[in-house]
C-alpha cells in the first residue's frame, strides 16, 4: 500500500484517495488546429512507462484536492517534488 | 470461416506419444529413454516469423501458423522462462459469459477449442468442466446480467437463473448473504460451459505439439528493442543474444507491449495494471464450481490440490509489479469471507500477480499496426480463457495480412472513430 503525501492534508493512506490515471498534456487552445486523428490520440494514448510516470490522484476521503505526483511503475517509489494543481 | 487446406500431418517430426502404452514401456525401463517435451536449437539470426514472448497466446499462434498454414520458420523468443508470466498468474477461469456480439462467439470458439485440446495435442491439460455460478446481489448487476443473458443466448452460450435455494444446495460452503445481511443474495445465474485447466500443461502442450512441427522456442532471449527498416516496415529485432531478422514480427508479451512499441515510436492505446490472486493451504474438496461474486469483486474456485483459489480487484494505479498490495489483499479477504465465513480459517498459502495491459474498452486488440509485418496481440484482461481463440486467429492473421472473422472486431482501427466494444464481462475490471 502507498503512502501518499496530499499538499493539503500531509501523509496518508492510499486508500483514502483515487487514481486519475497519467497526467496527459494540456489540450490545445484553439481546437480547430487539430485533426481527428489529433483528438482521438488524444483522448485514447496515455503514457504507459517501466519507470517514473507523472499522474493524477485525488484525496477523495479527504480535501478532495486532485494534484500530481510522479511514481515509478515498478518500484512503487513516489519520487520528490510534487506540482499541484487545482483543476 | 476460413477453409484450411494444408496437409499438416505430413510435416510432423516424429513427437513421441503419450499414451498409457508409453507410459507401461517407459516404466519397464525405469523412465529411461523419454525425449524432451521440446528442443533447444541453436539460435538463427534470421525466421519468416518471430514471436515474442513464450507464453499461451504466442505458443498457440506458433502451433496453429505451422498447422493451418504450414509455415514453421519460425522462433518463438522468450525473455525468461517458457510459460513464467501471465499464464502461470491466472485463475484459470475459461469461461464465455461476455456481454458484446463481437466478443461472445469469440469466447465460444475459445471454450470449444479447449474442449478438445487435450485430445489434440496429445497432453493431459486437466480440463473440467465444472461451471460458474454468479452470486448477485444488487439490482443494477441482477439486471445487467439478465442482459447478458440474452445477448448469449443469441450466440450459443449457456447462461441461465439459479434460485437460491439451488444454488446453496449446489455451493455448501456459501452460508452467508443471508436475508439479514449487508448484501443479502438476490438471484444466481450458471454458465454451464465454464472450466478450468492446469495452466502450465496449456503452454508445455502448445509447445511441445508447436516444436513438433519445427518451430524454435528460444527461452532467455529477452528483446531490447524493435528495429524499424528503411521502408518503413519491420526489420528484426536486438535481443541480449543478438541481433535477430524476421519479415514479419508478432508480440504477445501482455503488459510489455508498449514497453516493445515504444522503442520504434508506435503508441498503443493501453495501460498496464497488476491484477492479483492468492490461494489457501489444501483442504479436502467441498466447492465444485467456480463462483464469482460481481458485487463484491471476488471469485474463487477450488483446485485439484484442494487449495482455494480467490481472485479479487486490480491495483489502483498503472503497476508493473507482481506482488499484491495489503489493502487488495484485505478487501478480497473480508468479500470472500462475508459469503463464506467458514473460511476464516484457512491459511495463506502463496499469492501471485501479472501485469496485465488493458486498452481504454476493455476488449482486446488483435491486430495489424502502423508499422509494416509487425502484429500486436494484447490487451488480454483476463486472457488465459482466450489462448486458442486467441492463437487462431493471430496465426490467421500473420500469415495472410488479414483478419479472421473473429478477430475482426478487436483491431486497433476500431480507435479511430472511438468505436469502442464496451465490455461488461471481463474480469475484475
Amino acid at each position: 500500500m502507498l503512502e501518499i503525501t496530499c499538499p493539503f492534508c500531509g501523509p496518508r493512506s492510499e486508500t483514502e484517495y483515487i487514481n486519475g490515471g497519467p497526467s496527459k498534456v494540456n489540450r490545445a487552445e484553439s481546437p480547430d488546429g487539430f485533426t481527428d486523428s489529433e483528438w482521438v490520440d488524444y483522448l485514447i494514448l496515455a503514457p504507459n512507462p517501466l519507470g517514473p510516470v507523472k499522474e493524477e490522484w485525488c484525496h477523495i476521503m479527504g480535501c478532495s484536492l486532485w494534484f500530481t505526483i510522479t511514481r515509478d511503475t515498478v518500484t512503487h517509489e513516489i519520487l520528490p517534488s510534487p506540482e499541484t494543481s487545482n483543476e | 470461416m476460413a477453409k484450411y487446406s494444408y496437409d499438416h500431418d505430413k510435416a510432423r517430426l516424429s513427437m513421441q506419444k503419450y499414451s498409457l502404452f508409453s507410459l507401461a514401456c517407459k516404466t519397464l525401463n525405469n523412465h529411461q529413454g523419454w525425449r524432451q517435451a521440446w528442443r533447444t536449437l541453436p539460435l538463427k539470426n534470421e525466421y519468416e516469423i518471430l514471436i515474442i514472448g513464450a507464453g499461451g497466446h504466442g505458443l498457440a499462434t506458433a502451433y496453429y501458423l505451422a498447422k493451418y498454414h504450414g509455415i514453421t520458420d519460425v522462433a518463438v523468443i522468450e525473455k525468461g522462462w517458457l510459460g513464467g508470466g501471465n499464464i502461470a498468474r491466472n485463475t484459470v477461469t475459461i469461461r464465455s459469459n461476455y456481454m458484446r456480439d463481437e466478443s461472445i462467439p469469440f469466447y465460444v470458439k475459445s471454450l470449444e477449442l479447449y474442449e478438445q485440446l487435450s485430445q489434440e495435442l496429445n497432453y493431459n491439460l486437466m480440463y473440467s468442466k465444472r461451471g460458474m455460478i454468479d452470486v448477485i446481489q444488487t439490482y443494477p448487476k441482477l439486471r445487467e446480467i439478465k442482459r447478458r443473458m440474452l445477448s448469449m443466448h443469441l450466440h450459443g452460450s449457456t447462461y441461465k437463473s439459479l434460485d437460491i435455494e439451488e444454488l446453496r444446495r449446489q455451493i455448501p460452503p456459501l452460508t452467508g448473504g443471508g436475508p439479514d445481511s449487508r448484501l443479502p443474495i438476490i438471484s444466481s445465474m450458471l454458465h454451464t460451459d465454464a472450466a478450468v485447466c492446469r495452466h502450465d500443461a496449456v503452454a508445455w502442450g502448445y509447445a511441445r505439439a508447436a516444436d513438433d512441427y519445427g518451430v524454435e522456442i528460444h527461452q532467455n532471449t529477452a528483446v531490447q528493442r524493435l528495429l524499424k527498416g528503411a521502408d518503413g516496415s519491420i526489420e528484426g529485432v536486438i535481443t541480449n543474444r543478438g541481433k535477430i531478422r524476421a519479415k514479419k514480427i508478432a508480440l504477445a508479451v501482455s503488459g510489455h507491449t508498449t514497453t516493445l512499441t515504444d522503442t520504434v515510436g508506435l503508441q498503443l492505446p493501453l495501460r498496464t495494471f497488476n491484477l492479483t490472486a492468492f490461494v489457501s493451504e489444501p483442504v479436502k474438496p467441498l466447492l465444485d464450481v467456480i463462483v464469482n461474486c460481481p458485487d463484491l469483486g471476488v471469485y474463487l474456485n477450488q483446485s485439484d490440490k484442494g487449495e482455494i483459489v480467490i481472485g479479487g480487484a486490480s491495483d489502483v494505479g498503472q503497476s508493473f509489479r507482481r506482488d499484491i498490495k495489503q489493502d487488495v489483499f484485505e478487501d478480497s479477504v473480508r468479500a470472500t469471507l462475508e459469503l463464506f465465513p467458514s473460511f476464516k480459517r484457512l491459511k495463506l498459502l502463496r499469492q501471485w500477480g501479472g501485469a496485465l495491459d488493458i486498452a481504454p474498452d476493455a476488449t482486446p486488440i488483435i491486430s495489424k499496426t502502423k508499422i509494416p509485418g509487425l502484429f500486436v496481440s494484447a490487451g488480454w484482461w483476463g486472457g488465459f480463457k482466450a489462448i486458442p481463440a486467441g492463437g487462431l486467429t493471430f496465426a490467421h492473421l500473420i500469415a495472410n495480412n488479414e483478419n479472421h472473422l473473429l478477430n475482426e472486431p478487436f483491431t486497433l482501427d476500431r480507435f479511430d472513430h472511438l468505436n469502442f466494444i464496451l465490455e461488461s464481462g471481463t474480469t475484475a475490471h
